[in-house]
């Protein structure tokens, strides 16, 4: 099944020329409209017509998160502001937020691409999406919501939070499609366990989008098998359009990236030359189908990797692996990089663990893991708890190459968020 | 000999925990007849005998307590000078490995008992 056949199935010579002649139009359109793309040109000594083929993009200078920030409010608009029609900002963890525009043509073309990717995943407008995402400025809610809206789903926009009418709305309008967070997902299993619902006897859900944050194949495994659905990837970013920039299709094996609106790279996050598909490095995008505010090679800070094997749906658009981690993420502990992601992957392959941890980073030298033990693993033995913290002590020793102290708590003791979750607490002092 | 039911609770150490659960003991009219803590660092397992031990894992389990019960044996032990020896002899000549013991003293003082947790049931129950 698919949205759009064509596009989506178009032959890689077809799809590459169609790239090259977007790519062309969208570097002029920045080069006449935006004085931050043109200086920066410029600098680099290029201009839209030193790009013969795609593989040129090399040449043309990065655009950092940094780079956004600078230019906010609007300053990379690449027309005029009575053509814009939406604004969405990304969250601004470090100092001012990105603000990313839209014309009508971009909401229309950003609907069709989460279009495409809903029925990638065997989605039609029998279904009915939860969308437990916030809508307002996060681009997770509302963005999804015009995709879904698009391909003529019935979409309860019920945002994020108050689990108790989630699961209601659930029961009354036969959900059969969710749009969460893996931690609230985590969260809302271990609250149907809790209310005694069997959610694959008692409710219709057949599937759930996970994405916003990284989470791990076991963590997926895991969720699928206790909520009776299938769980599917899927990766976006607001100064992207938000979600629907790759998802996985019913293969479940990487995410499809959509090239005829955007051109992927991966280059090595310190030297910043691209990589050859198949090795992990920073993901490059630059949007090629774009009015209002078109980026140029935007470096996401998430680690992936490009998988060109065609896949067996018949989709022409390549795959990126499951996000390893944010370059920004990762910590240092004695010396070693260590991305929260391999702690998770150890954490929900060992028989025993709960659905939460929480990671405390005490000082440059220690942190210490603080894991649930499944619901109904005590059995009042102080045996099986110390050989399970001994599992996990060596398990993880293995995998990020420090010692860390691990702590059992009860299940359900640890912290967890409605919304995002904050898996990581920084305890050091370092300034 | 013979079998009672003991109740273990997961507690964290942290200060206010065990008064969480003497209060549900409390709260409950449920009597306690012997316990013991074991501690390992971080967190602890507290093991209670109690006249309803049933009625006890209910409420424990509702107040969202982390806890399981199992049947330990209880061994007769004279209440006199050299009366654990006589037990702690047999045992040693049983060949039997226990894995945590405490002693409940009966209410007339005419005898103890001496709680085991052992984790090889059958060969328990056969030497006893």
């Amino acid at each position: 099944m698919f949205w759009q056949m064509e596009q989506e199935t178009l032959k890689r010579a077809k799809l590459e020329a169609l790239q090259l002649k977007r790519l062309k139009q969208t570097l002029k359109r920045v080069y006449d409209n935006v004085p931050f793309y043109q200086k920066a040109f410029t600098r680099c000594k290029v201009k839209p017509v030193s790009l013969k083929s795609v593989k040129d993009i090399e040449k043309f200078p990065f655009t950092t998160r940094e780079d956004l920030q600078a230019n906010y409010p609007d300053g990379l608009l690449a027309c005029g502001r009575e053509d814009i029609v939406r604004l969405h900002t990304s969250s601004g963890t470090t100092g001012k937020p990105k603000a990313v525009f839209f014309t009508k043509a971009d909401l229309d073309n950003s609907a069709n691409l989460i279009a495409r990717c809903l029925v990638a995943t065997g989605c039609t407008k029998h279904d009915v999406l939860q969308n437990m995402m916030s809508y307002g400025l996060f681009t997770g809610g509302l963005v999804m919501h015009y995709g879904a809206e698009k391909l003529g789903m019935l979409i309860i926009p019920s945002a994020v939070g108050n689990t108790d009418r989630q699961i209601m709305l659930m029961q009354d309008f036969g959900t059969t499609t969710l749009h969460l967070t893996p931690s609230y997902a985590l969260y809302l299993a271990s609250h149907f366990e809790a209310k005694g619902i069997n959610p694959a006897k008692d409710l219709k859900l057949k599937r759930a989008f996970m994405g916003a944050e990284p989470y791990t194949e076991e963590t997926r495994l895991k969720l699928e098998s206790s909520m009776g659905i299938e769980v599917f990837n899927s990766y976006g970013l607001t100064e992207m359009n938000g979600p629907g920039v790759a998802f996985e299709c019913t293969e479940k094996n990487g995410m499809h990236i959509w090239e005829d609106n955007f051109i992927v790279e991966i280059v090595d996050p310190a030297t910043g030359k691209q990589l050859p598909d198949g090795e992990y490095g920073e993901l490059v995008l630059t949007t090629i189908n774009r009015e209002g505010m078109p980026i140029i090679r935007y470096r996401t800070r998430d680690i992936t990797a490009i998988d060109p094997v065609r896949c067996a749906c018949g989709r022409t658009h390549v795959r990126i692996k499951r996000i390893h981690g944010r370059a920004d993420d990762m910590f240092i502990i004695r010396g070693v990089n260590i991305y929260p992601q391999q702690i998770e992957q150890v954490l929900m392959s060992v028989n025993g663990v709960g659905k939460n941890y929480q990671i405390v980073l005490e000082s440059s030298e220690d942190m210490t893991i603080k894991v649930e033990f499944a619901k109904g693993y005590f059995d009042g033995n102080l045996d099986n708890l110390n050989t399970l913290r001994g599992t996990l002590l060596d398990r993880l020793k293995a995998a990020i190459l420090v010692r860390p102290k691990v702590e059992l708590a009860e299940p359900g003791t640890l912290p967890v968020s409605e919304g995002k979750s904050k898996r990581v607490i920084d305890n050091r002092k370092v300034y | 000999m013979k079998n009672i039911k003991q109740l273990s609770i997961f507690a964290e150490n942290k200060p206010g925990k065990l008064e969480h659960i003497t209060k549900v003991f409390e709260e409950n009219k449920i009597n306690i007849l012997a316990f013991n803590i074991a501690s390992q660092g971080d967190f602890g397992i507290m093991r209670f005998i109690v006249d309803k031990p049933e009625k006890a894992l209910e409420a424990f389990k509702k107040a969202g307590f982390t806890i399981s019960m199992n049947e330990v044996f209880a061994i007769e032990m004279e209440d006199k000078p050299g009366g654990f020896h006589n037990v702690a002899q047999f045992i040693a000549k049983s060949g039997l490995n226990i894995e945590n013991a405490y002693v409940l003293i009966e209410k007339d003082r005419q005898g103890a008992l001496l709680i085991c947790d052992i984790k090889d049931t059958e060969k328990a129950k056969k030497a006893l």
